[in-house]
């Protein structure tokens, strides 16, 4: 083990808004992922998800607490590196995919490689294999708008896991997403964590959390529990 | 019960001994309902007594062989041909444990149903793990498992949800005021106190596997 865990959100508070209007999104959430380990999130609407996410991300910044990202304080980085460490490290897929309309699947994909000083033939073949493994080779020089929902999230997760990210951040990834197909984009999430990455899984449904290493819950902001995986098989004992 | 039909499906493929056929089960179910032998050979004189298999051969190690009749092959044909109903009434604990803690004073009902829920993921991470170390089905014995599984996976997921829908509904309630616990009932005695013979139970509710009247275990 390193000294220090991949991700870790140590007493992380967020309000939107203030006085009347103030949201109180997050309360003291504590929470490490480390390298090779898949943390799901569950909560209802609203509870804090997405937020969650956003700050782990350095997308959004806490009123109150640290992230840590590979021994990182964000707080006391320049809103520029903040932006490299998540160009390099990090991928996300976004609730609402956030493709850019103006580029191609293949484009989407090798754009973060290409910004992070790829070389473009090599970025466009890593984006291609990409593509290929959520079976989309064939729409790799549509557009977004030319894709269907679900087309467009398996773009998103080709995006986010290209490149060896060192962690992956997926909101609602297979919300759109028939559960052959769901369940396909686990399976890459799944083997890039595996190959050593971490990352967290926000979902509401319960067979996609079970992908996970680790199971989170939010309520009205706050952890309130966890569910860690037992051993494997000795529920089926036999059966394997 | 499926066993029954099972067995007998697997007789109509040609004649089984007891041993045989229980590995046939278990290789075509994944051993995940794995039968002793004395439930085979139940099974197999109830099958005989009602003409659906007769005794056959008998072979040099003393095994008896069972083959099918005719009115057991209608029987097959009938099984794979017909659904399988589910009876409303079958006794859910997790359903019964829930409903009557929501009456009880005190008691907090969402960490129960959060209790419930983080086993119940626990249950479904492993059957998802174990489903995920087997690669991709090759052969129809595997396929048979992966459909078990497969199986698993949806009921464990659909209590899961059961469980998220019923702590919001919970959560509406509160918020309504009227998830109020229910006090012992004041007018149950005219009914149960015991005098005399009352004439049968107060209520009937149909349903085989739920009963009325005191709790007898
Ligand atoms: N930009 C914002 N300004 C004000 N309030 C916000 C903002 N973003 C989120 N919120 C509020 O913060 C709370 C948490 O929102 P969040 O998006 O994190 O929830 P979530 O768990 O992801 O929900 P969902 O499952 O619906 O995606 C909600 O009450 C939401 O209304
Ligand atoms: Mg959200």
């Amino acid at each position: 083990m390193t000294e220090h865990p991949l991700l870790r959100l140590d007493g992380v508070a967020m309000q939107y808004g203030s006085g009347e209007t103030a949201v109180t999104a997050l309360v003291g959430v504590d929470l490490e992922v480390a390298r090779g380990e898949l943390v799901a999130i569950m909560g209802a609407s609203g509870s804090g998800k997405s937020t969650l996410l956003t700050i782990a991300g350095g997308l959004t910044q806490p009123t109150s607490g640290e992230v840590i990202v590979e021994g990182n304080w964000l707080s006391e980085m320049t809103p520029r590196q903040v932006a490299t460490l998540r160009r390099r490290s990090l991928g996300f897929v976004f609730q609402d995919f956030n493709l850019i309309p103006a580029l191609t699947a293949l484009e989407n994909v090798s754009l973060p490689l290409e910004l992070d000083g790829w070389k473009s033939r090599r970025a466009r073949r890593a984006a291609l294999d990409a593509l290929a493994v959520v079976e989309l080779s064939d729409r790799a020089t549509h557009f977004p708008s030319d894709l269907s929902g679900g087309q467009q999230q398996r773009v998103a997760i080709a995006r986010a896991v290209v490149g060896g990210r060192s962690l992956v951040l997926a909101d609602e990834p297979t919300g759109a997403l028939d559960s052959t197909t769901g369940e396909m984009v686990l399976r890459m999430l799944r083997a890039r964590v595996d190959a050593g990455a971490g990352g967290i899984l926000v979902t509401h449904d319960a067979r996609h959390a079970a992908w996970a290493d680790r199971i989170v819950f939010l309520r009205d902001g706050r952890v309130i529990d966890e569910a860690a995986a037992r051993g494997v098989g000795s529920l089926l004992g036999a059966a394997s | 019960m499926s066993v029954r039909q099972s067995l007998l499906a697997i007789l109509d493929q040609g004649p089984c001994y007891g041993y045989q056929l229980r590995s046939e089960f278990d290789r075509r179910t994944g051993s995940t309902w794995p039968l002793n032998v004395g439930q085979i050979y139940n099974t197999l004189d109830r099958l005989e007594r009602d003409g659906l298999v007769d005794k056959a051969d008998i072979d040099a190690d003393g095994q008896i062989y069972y083959e099918i009749t005719a009115a057991g092959s209608a029987e097959v044909a009938s099984w794979l041909g017909s659904p399988v109903v589910r009876t409303a009434a079958t006794r859910d604990e997790l359903a019964i444990k829930l409903a009557i803690a929501v009456t009880l004073p005190g008691i907090d009902i969402a960490h129960v149903i959060q209790v419930q829920r983080s086993a119940t993921l626990r249950t479904l991470q492993e059957l998802t793990r174990t489903k995920n170390a087997t690669s991709e089905p090759e052969s129809s014995q595997e396929l048979a498992w992966m459909l078990v599984i497969d199986s698993l996976i949806f009921t464990t997921e659909a209590e899961v949800r059961w469980l998220d829908h019923s702590e919001t509904r919970l959560a509406r309630a509160a918020a309504a005021g009227f998830a109020a616990p229910l006090p012992l009932s004041t007018d149950v005695p005219k009914r149960g106190r015991p005098v005399k013979q009352t004439t049968g139970a107060s209520t009937t509710v149909p349903g085989d596997s739920m009963q009325t009247g005191p709790a007898s275990s």
